[in-house]
């Protein structure tokens, strides 16, 4: 369930890397010339403090934002400008901050939403649901079904997903990017707004995504704790710059970075 | 009432598997749910799945008499994992899966378990994490692999493997019929499973029982109820837990019937209205939060759907039962019955999965009155029975058409029962257990030697039906001076169920007759008053109002008249009564955080109140401390009144002495 030149990137090797972009909206400035790289096969976290560029950066590589100078290497593909369906197609998946889910729609549509991508047949056989498209709609509901078991949501399978708790509207939101079978998976503060047990259950399926499937993943996060247990590696933004890039321990030891999160005494 | 099937030699689970897959090869044996569809497994199947599982165990090195851990939620694998085991002689021991570490530590040390079948990752770690104090375990299997790729396979193994090392044995050293000979060993005076009962109080004992046991209970439970091999079942309840062993592994390859296995534990009643189960068992609780999940949503219908239930409801409760009992019913009322069958009473048993059950049956604890007459109005036949780990469930059950809410039924097929003087009841069977494993002092207080088993429950006969009544644990169970038995939890819950009373305090241990303490429910009471203009100031003042003290006195009185029908408590009735000027409180040490009553504490607290109930006094003055909810302290003092109350002569009903 890789895209066909999988092979290509073997873990370890450079994923996606980023080099020397900003992005600036009018006046302000929110990226200044931020390089880093994605390893396949990593937890990478991207922290900092409130608006220190971290959702824009997300942006800028899934091609929702589009910025004004330097360049995006994905899969060994250089570009400046992309689509985010482009994004899509070629295997990156994202949730997030505040849920972007179908709410009336039930947490089965949902996930299945998220493989009409990887639908091949006409619109015209699957109107009918007839041969061909049954066939593949099954094959989808297998891969969505697995999905539903790995996240462990059968029981809110038929339930729409408004009327969910917030913690579980998460895990379908995770679970509907899960079903492009992304090689990367950019997640935008997957723990927002939820309690102890919540996060600990997010971890699981984060570590579990990761190790299962072999996604790449590429988190921004407020809980300290969380990110320093899950991450590989850690690159921290502050004003729209990076201040730091390493293991969790280096990042934590780094002086930049205890000054941007405690303040400096001027 | 022993069937054919054990004459003729099938006396293990693993022959009655090679029966049922030579017999009934192509009917499903057990289902689960996965990945959203039902998946089934026929006899035939079975047999194969559990050969491969059994010769893998065998040559991870389990030999005749070892004993084999499962731990887990029902899975069908983890079933298998038990007809595996028994058929290599082994001995399987479920142990429950919610366990925390320390309490399976110590199930799997006193049992000496060589090998723990285990369902994930989840209590892998939990195995894993007491490994230290498990010298016996020499391997762990489990059945979901996920998560479990990384960890060290040195003692690990996945059920797949074990099978595979089964079947590559099939084909060299247990070639042929080696397996189906080991399953001849077998007999049916040896024990089949070790239950761990959970122990309220001190460690878990083992209860050990044999394959006699299990299968003759199994085979005439099955007779009971006219079970088939067309039964549907749904296995949710622990697999430690006596019930499950016996409704989804016993009486399953007793008859041939199938068991489904939910898909998670959230889906249990979505699943059971897919299955449509045939025959279901569950504690009071189950049932109880269907009804509250019924009227909470119910709550939430449009006014039409809302009022149609009621008045549907309405007339079920007044007709339902007796239809299902097949008493006489006028034509008209069954024919609106027939209408709410098809509008209301049809589509909820759907909801619940209830459609098909042709028996269900309810135990562990004391179900409500309102609770068990609501499914049995809508038709569900619902009943009770009695019954404990140390007779393979069955003791008492109620057959069909003599059902009644506070009766656990007549003595089960071959089961005899006695009640001892102080109350006690005793059964023998030959579903009784042989012994608590490695624990011969434990046995020889619960077993005598002509294999009477104490159950620690006091009960007696009620003469009206001729059905045992449980009436309190043994040891709380008391005796007034002129020996009369004194169940002071029966008559606290007797009197408890008028909304009006609260709590009840009653005393007559040692004593010449039964009082009782009372405490008035001050959003019943308080209705009440609002409606028929009784003006009060305070809780103490409605409490010791002349007209609550009037209403409450006809309840101990209507609880008087019930107890003087039930043979052996007509001595306990209520002689005098008093209606307590404050409220019990766990703050106040008077209840227990879970709310159950201190007797000793109160009697000791109130003291001159209890002196009073028996030194005839008709008003005692009494002064009390009280903690306020913010933790400070006041005094309050009143004056109670102590009301005497008329008591019934017994009713003249023979003592029927069921054998």
């Amino acid at each position: 369930m890789r895209a066909p030149d999988e092979n290509k990137i073997k873990a370890g090797d450079t994923l996606l890397s980023v080099e020397n972009v900003s992005l600036s909206f009018g006046g302000v400035k929110a990226i200044r010339g931020v390089s880093f790289d994605i390893k396949k096969g990593e937890i990478r976290a991207i922290i900092g403090p409130n608006g220190a560029g971290k959702t824009s950066m997300l942006n800028v590589i899934n091609g929702f934002y589009h910025p004004q100078e330097g360049q995006i290497t994905f899969k060994g593909v250089k570009r400046a400008k992309m689509r985010p369906h482009v994004a899509a197609t070629g295997g990156i998946a994202r949730t997030f901050q505040n849920v972007a889910l179908f709410k009336s729609m039930n947490t089965l549509d949902n996930i299945m939403a998220g493989r009409s991508l990887k639908m091949h047949r006409s619109f015209f056989w699957q109107l009918f649901r007839y041969g061909p498209a049954e066939r593949e709609e099954i094959e989808h509901r297998r891969v969505v079904e697995e999905i539903i078991d790995f996240l462990e949501i059968q029981h809110i399978r038929r339930v729409p997903v408004g009327k969910l708790p917030y913690g579980l509207q998460k895990r379908v939101e995770l679970g509907r990017a899960l079903a492009m079978e992304p090689e990367l998976l950019l997640l935008d503060e997957p723990m927002a707004g939820m309690n102890l047990e919540e996060k600990e259950d997010m971890c699981r399926y984060i570590i579990d995504v990761n190790n299962h499937y072999g996604t790449t993943i590429a988190l921004i996060e407020h809980d300290m704790g969380v990110v320093m247990d899950l991450a590989n590696r850690v690159v921290v933004l502050d004003y729209g710059q990076k201040i730091a890039d390493g293991t969790p321990d280096e990042v934590k030891a780094n002086q930049a970075v205890i000054d941007a999160y405690l303040g400096v005494a001027h | 009432m022993a069937q054919n099937a054990a004459d003729k030699g099938v006396d293990t689970f693993p022959k009655f598997l090679l029966v049922n897959a030579k017999v009934r090869g192509d009917r499903p044996a057990i289902r689960e749910k996965d990945l959203g569809i039902w998946q089934a497994w026929t006899w035939a199947q079975v047999k194969e799945e559990v050969k491969a599982f059994a010769l893998g165990l065998k040559e991870l090195g389990i030999e005749r008499g070892d004993k084999v851990a499962i731990v887990g939620a029902n899975k069908p694998r983890l079933y298998w994992a038990m007809a595996a085991t028994q058929s290599i002689g082994g001995i399987p021991v479920p142990v429950y899966q919610d366990a925390v570490a320390d309490e399976m530590a110590f199930v799997l040390q006193h049992a000496g378990a060589k090998v723990a079948v285990v369902e994930n990752q989840e209590q892998v770690d939990k195995v894993l994490s007491i490994s230290d104090q498990l010298p016996s375990i020499m391997h762990v299997v489990y059945d979901d692999p996920r998560g479990l790729r990384d960890y060290d396979h040195t003692r690990l193994k996945w059920i797949n493997e074990i099978q595979d090392l089964g079947r590559k044995a099939m084909e060299s050293k247990y070639s042929g019929d080696a397996w189906e000979k080991m399953i001849a060993e077998g007999k049916g005076s040896d024990i089949a499973v070790i239950l761990y009962t959970s122990g309220t109080t001190g460690k878990p004992k083992g209860v050990m029982l044999t394959y006699d046991a299990v299968v003759i209970s199994s085979q005439n439970a099955n007779a009971f109820d006219n079970l088939t091999e067309k039964e549907e079942v749904i296995a949710y309840l622990p697999m430690a837990w006596v019930g499950d062993h016996i409704f989804s592994y016993a009486q399953s390859y007793v008859a041939g019937y199938t068991v489904n296995c939910p898909e998670s534990p959230e889906t249990i009643i979505e699943d059971r209205r897919e299955i449509g189960t045939s025959y279901a068992f569950a504690p009071p609780r189950v049932y109880e939060n269907l009804l509250t999940l019924t009227m909470v949503r119910m709550e939430d219908a449009g006014p039409l759907k809302r009022r149609m239930f009621h008045y549907f409801l309405k007339h079920a409760r007044k007709w339902g039962e007796k239809i299902l009992n097949k008493e006489p019913v006028p034509l008209g009322a069954r024919f609106i019955y027939w209408l709410g069958e098809i509008l209301v009473y049809g589509p909820m048993k759907n909801r619940y999965g209830f459609t098909n059950v042709r028996v269900a049956y309810t135990a562990g604890e004391a179900i409500g009155p309102e609770i068990f007459r609501y499914y049995r109005s809508l038709g569900v036949n619902l009943k009770q029975l009695y019954g404990q780990t140390e007779a393979a469930v069955y003791i008492t059950a109620q057959p069909d058409g003599e059902i009644y809410a506070d009766t656990v039924g007549k003595p089960s097929p071959d089961v005899e029962i006695k009640i001892e003087p102080n109350g006690e009841v005793l059964f023998r069977s030959p579903g009784v257990f042989v012994g608590y494993y490695k624990d011969p002092e434990k046995t020889a207080e619960a077993k005598t030697p002509d294999g009477w088993v104490k159950s620690g429950d006091a009960g007696f006969f009620d003469p009206k039906t001729g059905h045992l009544k449980i009436i309190d644990r043994a040891k709380d169970v008391g005796k007034l001076n002129d020996g009369t038995l004194f169940a002071p939890k029966y008559i606290e819950n007797k009197l408890k169920f008028y909304p009006n009373i609260k709590e009840a305090v009653a005393f007559g241990d040692g004593r010449d007759y039964v009082t009782v303490m009372l405490n008035i429910d001050l959003v019943s009471v308080g209705s009440w008053a609002e409606r028929n203009n009784v003006i009060y100031g305070s809780y103490q003042e409605l409490a010791a109002h002349p007209r609550v003290y009037q209403m409450l006195g006809e309840h101990v009185a209507e609880v008087n008249k019930s107890l003087s029908e039930e043979g052996p408590m007509a001595g306990a009735q209520i002689k005098r009564f008093l209606i307590l000027h404050k409220e019990l409180d766990a703050d106040d040490g008077e209840l227990t955080r879970t709310l159950k009553v201190r007797r000793g504490f109160i009697a000791e607290r109130y003291a001159p109140l209890a002196e009073g109930l028996y030194n005839g006094a008709k008003e005692v003055d009494i002064t009390t401390e009280l903690t306020f909810e913010d933790g400070r302290k006041g005094m309050i003092s009143a004056r109670v009144k102590i009301e005497d109350m008329k008591t019934f002569p017994p009713a003249a009903a023979p003592m029927d002495q069921a054998a």
